[in-house]
């Protein structure tokens, strides 16, 4: 019982880390954003003033069952990696370490390879019953992005499996230590197919197909107001974070203490953004087709260097 | 205790600050003041500091802002946008057509007074109203929000009867059989 209620408080931690860091990382790149235009732009809190309001709508219409399964949906998904994936190393030095590793388990990369497209689904059950036409379309084309940038993750992925011989992100997080060097030099194929693979992840242009301000009205959100967008909102920022934190897992030998956790996961949340903020967007069939070129390529790379060496 | 009048006082002073903080504009872009909206938002005015953002569907809207005249036919649109925002919402008249119809004060077609169809909480005067002057009239809104005044949706659905009155005045053949859509 006692172990029970520990475990339980230990995660409710690791919740609460994940959604102050996401929700800081959502107005850090907003203000971010600005500075690149030339603008002063948002102050970093501006993310949780919004979740507030949201959250203190006093109307909020919905369009059937399936409409809360959507939020609901994006809510396990968020909240399920967030404690599959260790956020910090377990045998590091710092007193609260063992507060954020939850349930891994062995295999837990697979089961991560499923859960992480369970949300995009749920979302497209909820969209198809708001009955709007450009959430339709936006569940189109996220699905078709998914398709595309799927595989060099995949591809990725399976290389580490292959070269490591072991499916579980706490055993890759023990090689990093005990080889002392971080997988991204170790197979660096693997890492340049994954980053690419993440500038679609994280849809931050040229891959904001999905939300595609001015052109479809925020997609598959576009019917949800108040707590649904709250809802929809928050797990996002927990989703990002612990996409973040796998990929700092899998490639940068994890974290140690929660700065350098903080410092790792910021940088590599730079990539998509700093790309993103100066590039237009892409159509969809232009999307699927560069996720099937390069990356893909360079995932085929990573795999034939895990085989052979 | 969570439920006296103290209490819901103090929550209700959080949550109009951060509404005041927190306005999602959905720029209703009919009339010829929509060309001043990009100015206010891009890097020379930067409304976005202030914590002003675009919204990009009635639904996740706070602020409805009708940049000029309306005609008979955007104001059955206009109708159709506000009732599908979530409340608390608010309503900006934009421009002199808002107020007395401006340049098209007799013409056939437009509205003169905009508060006569849906509750306007505030009017930014001018012909075009400069982004100054429209970032004063957002901060007025604010600054209303923040002491619990803007209450326009409350308005809406205690004069329900008389707004549709006035609705169906101009025009008598859709409001009659208004889409089924729900608020």
């Amino acid at each position: 019982m006692e172990y029970i209620l520990i475990k339980t408080l230990e995660a409710m931690a690791t919740f609460i880390l994940a959604f102050l860091v996401g929700m800081t990382y959502g107005g850090v790149v907003r203000k971010i954003t600005g500075r690149v235009h030339n603008r002063l732009g948002p102050p970093w809190y501006q993310n949780f003033i919004d979740a507030f309001k949201l959250f203190s709508k006093t109307r909020g219409i919905h369009h059937g069952a399936m409409h809360f399964l959507g939020a609901a949906f994006l809510m396990v998904t968020s909240v399920v990696s967030l404690m599959i994936i260790p956020v910090l190393a377990p045998g590091g030095h710092a007193w609260y370490n063992s507060w954020f590793t939850n349930m891994n388990f062995n295999g837990d990369l697979i089961f991560l390879l499923y859960i992480m497209t369970f949300g995009p689904l749920g979302m497209a059950m909820g969209a198809g019953q708001t009955g709007n036409p450009n959430s339709s379309i936006g569940v189109t084309r996220g699905l078709s992005q998914m398709v595309g940038f799927e595989i060099p993750w995949v591809m990725a992925l399976v290389a580490l499996m292959i070269s490591y011989k072991t499916t579980s992100v706490i055993d890759f997080m023990n090689i990093q230590r005990e080889t002392g060097t971080w997988l991204m030099f170790a197979n660096p194929f693997a890492f340049i197919a994954a980053v690419l693979a993440m500038l679609g992840m994280f849809r931050y242009s040229p891959f904001d197909i999905v939300g595609a301000p001015t052109e479809l009205a925020s997609g598959p959100v576009s019917e949800n107001g108040g707590k649904f967008l709250f809802t929809m909102m928050s797990s996002g920022s927990v989703f990002t974070f612990a996409k973040l934190v796998l990929y700092v897992d899998l490639f940068m030998g994890g974290a140690n203490n929660l700065v350098m956790l903080v410092v790792k996961t910021f940088l590599l949340y730079m990539i998509p953004v700093l790309y993103g903020i100066v590039s237009p967007r892409y159509r969809t069939e232009q999307a699927v087709r560069w996720f099937w070129g390069w990356p893909t390529f360079i995932g085929l790379l990573a795999i034939l260097y895990a085989v052979m060496f | 205790m969570y439920n006296d009048k103290n209490s819901k006082k103090i929550v209700e002073t959080i949550q109009n600050w951060a509404r005041s903080h927190s306005v999602w504009v959905l720029a209703y872009g009919t009339g010829c003041g929509a060309i001043e909206i990009a100015p206010t938002m891009t890097s020379r005015y930067d409304a976005e500091r202030l914590g002003f953002r675009g919204a990009a569907t009635p639904r996740q809207a706070d602020v409805m802002l009708i940049t000029g005249y309306l005609t008979v036919k955007t104001v059955k649109r206009v109708v159709r946008v506000y009732e599908q925002m979530q409340s608390p919402k608010y309503v900006v008249g934009f421009g002199s057509c808002t107020i007395n119809g401006g340049m098209y004060y007799d013409s056939y077609n437009t509205i003169n007074l905009l508060d006569k169809y849906l509750p306007v909480d505030v009017y930014i005067n001018g012909c075009m109203p400069r982004p100054e002057a429209v970032i004063a009239g957002l901060a007025k809104l604010q600054q209303i929000i923040r002491e619990g005044k803007a209450n326009g949706a409350e308005k809406y659905l205690e004069n329900l009867d008389w707004y549709k009155a006035n609705q169906r005045k101009i025009a008598p053949k859709w409001i009659a059989k208004a889409p089924d859509y729900n608020w």
